[in-house]
């Protein structure tokens, strides 16, 4: 039997047909809807270079069936810059070097985006490490990560963190 | 991971009816469940996905002042609940030293008491199918049991959040073919014995909808901690794990609560310890007597014989760290050593 899913991706309406209730969230993107900028790491919810927001929450997409997300939203890195230019957490993370060879930076983005919208850790560096310790950087560019999350941090505060995502 | 039929009923009379046929199981937040489906340990033909099922994401204050907390409520949404983290800091706590952050957002209330380990699945399998029985030699003894293991099963409950919530008398709501009914979450595990297979007090269609923190446990939020080791500061399994709950009148102890995580097959409650601290004044005279009485039982399983030793260690300090006072805001390291007790050496 044949799922029909209806998303809405990065705003705009998706509607798509599976055979297979097997595909993750990861897998239809990536593979059905050609947005590639989620990656494929471990493909277990260890190293977070899968996250994207669903419904404004960060989340592994290779730990979602694609069919339990129907009628959610779902927000990968493709959507975040604007007509004005990168979101100001790409910004954040170029200015700071928060990446060396870049395969897990949509992931680190995506869950800088969502912590900073979950307003947990405010620019504090532990609690942002703390905070993103679901994101494995093999690069070791944490020190810049950490950094352009703050600045980003302070970019977005007093924003609505919410629409600013 | 097999192929499956994914089914999502509207009500959870239709869960429960499509829950209890042979292979179901249920979907929630899927962070437990489809990392074992792709192992191949978990082989579900059905999966019955309850997340859209009406009324089970509500944290509900009871009138008699108990917290009902809805099965699908997610650990994040949970463990920043102004409410809840001022009632029960220690539970929060435990949440927030759990897993990741976008694990926290997926995973559920109910499937945080469901999950279990790769190596408990093993051991399952092994005994009730043809599935290959775990090689002892890839099994990383420094994490089996210390208590309540036995030959056939030696692997450690994974949770953090129910270390907390068994000294907490916590209760888990059960909807099944018969009805609704309420169960200990002490009494909702059973230890392996001879049976790992039989994990939980759960029949065929059982679905969790609720847990329950009875009155009493809101009363313990001035003094209560919950302690984690592990083998780095986030996003790991612990090590060993313990909570104390101090009700603490006139400079004695009316009521103490310790659990123990990690060391045993499920969340450890060492009643005998309790018992010991009733009356006494606070301190760390008691609280080591307390940590000997607690650990009296434990022997090795594999190569975790140091498990012991830290387990006491972990009881004494966490029970310093609950008389000293529940801290006024989360730490920024959940459970950490590094973030409690200043002045309490080891």
């Amino acid at each position: 039997m044949a799922y029909s899913i209806n998303l809405i991706v990065n705003g705009d309406r998706r509607e798509v047909e599976i055979e297979d209730p097997r595909v993750t969230l990861l897998d239809l993107l990536r593979n059905h809807l050609h947005l590639t900028g989620a990656k494929k790491g471990c493909d277990r919810g260890q190293c977070g270079a899968c996250t994207v927001l669903v419904d404004g929450r960060r989340i592994n997409s290779c730990l979602a069936l694609a069919v339990a997300m129907d009628n959610t939203e779902v927000l990968t890195i493709e959507g975040i810059a604007g007509d004005e230019g990168l979101h100001p957490v790409q910004e954040a993370f170029i200015a700071h070097d928060g990446l060396q060879c870049g395969f897990c930076t949509p992931g680190q983005i995506m869950s800088a985006i969502g912590l900073i919208s979950e307003g947990q850790a405010g620019d504090d560096p532990e609690r942002i490490r703390e905070c993103m310790s679901g994101n494995l950087c093999r690069c070791g560019a944490y020190f810049g990560i950490t950094q352009a999350i703050q600045e980003a941090q302070n970019t977005l505060s007093g924003t609505d963190s919410r629409s600013a995502a | 991971m097999n192929r499956f039929e994914y089914l999502r009923p509207n009500s959870v009379s239709e869960a429960v009816a499509a829950g209890a046929e042979p292979g179901s199981a249920y979907l929630a937040g899927g962070t437990n469940l489809l990392d074992l489906m792709k192992a191949g340990i978990a082989r579900p033909t059905r999966l019955v996905d309850v997340t859209r099922l009406p009324g089970l994401d509500r944290i509900e204050r009871c009138a008699d002042g108990a917290l009902r907390i809805g099965a699908l409520v997610r650990n994040a949404t949970l463990a920043h609940d102004q409410d809840f983290v001022r009632s029960y800091p220690s539970v929060a706590e435990a949440l927030l030293s759990g897993a990741s952050a976008q694990l926290r957002n997926a995973a559920t209330v109910g499937g945080n008491i469901m999950q279990r380990s790769r190596h408990v699945f093993h051991a399952a399998l092994a005994s009730v199918s043809d599935a290959p029985a775990i090689d002892a030699s890839e099994e990383d003894g420094r994490y089996s049991a210390v208590l309540g293991w036995s030959k056939a099963c030696s692997a450690v409950h994974p949770s953090d959040f129910c270390v907390p919530l068994v000294a907490l008398d916590a209760k888990v709501e059960i909807e099944g073919n018969t009805g609704r009914r309420e169960v200990s979450l002490e009494n909702f595990y059973h230890l392996p014995e001879d049976s790992p297979e039989i994990a939980t007090v759960l029949q065929p269609g059982d679905l969790i909808t609720a847990v329950i923190l009875p009155t009493r446990a809101g009363t313990f939020s001035p003094n209560t901690s919950y302690l984690k080791l592990r083998e780095r500061t986030s996003y790991a399994f612990a090590l060993v794990s313990a909570v104390a709950c101090l009700d603490i009148e006139d400079g004695k102890i009316a009521e103490a609560r310790i659990a123990l995580g990690g060391v045993a097959p499920k969340p450890w409650r060492a009643r005998s310890a309790e018992d010991l601290l009733k009356g006494e004044v606070p301190g760390e005279a008691a609280f080591r007597r307390a940590a000997n009485v607690a650990l009296a039982d434990a022997r090795p399983s594999r190569d975790n014989a140091f498990k012991i030793e830290l387990s006491r260690r972990v009881v004494l300090r966490v029970l310093l760290s609950a008389a000293n006072g529940s801290p006024q805001r989360l730490p920024p390291l959940p459970s950490s050593p590094f973030s409690t007790t200043p002045g309490v050496h080891q």
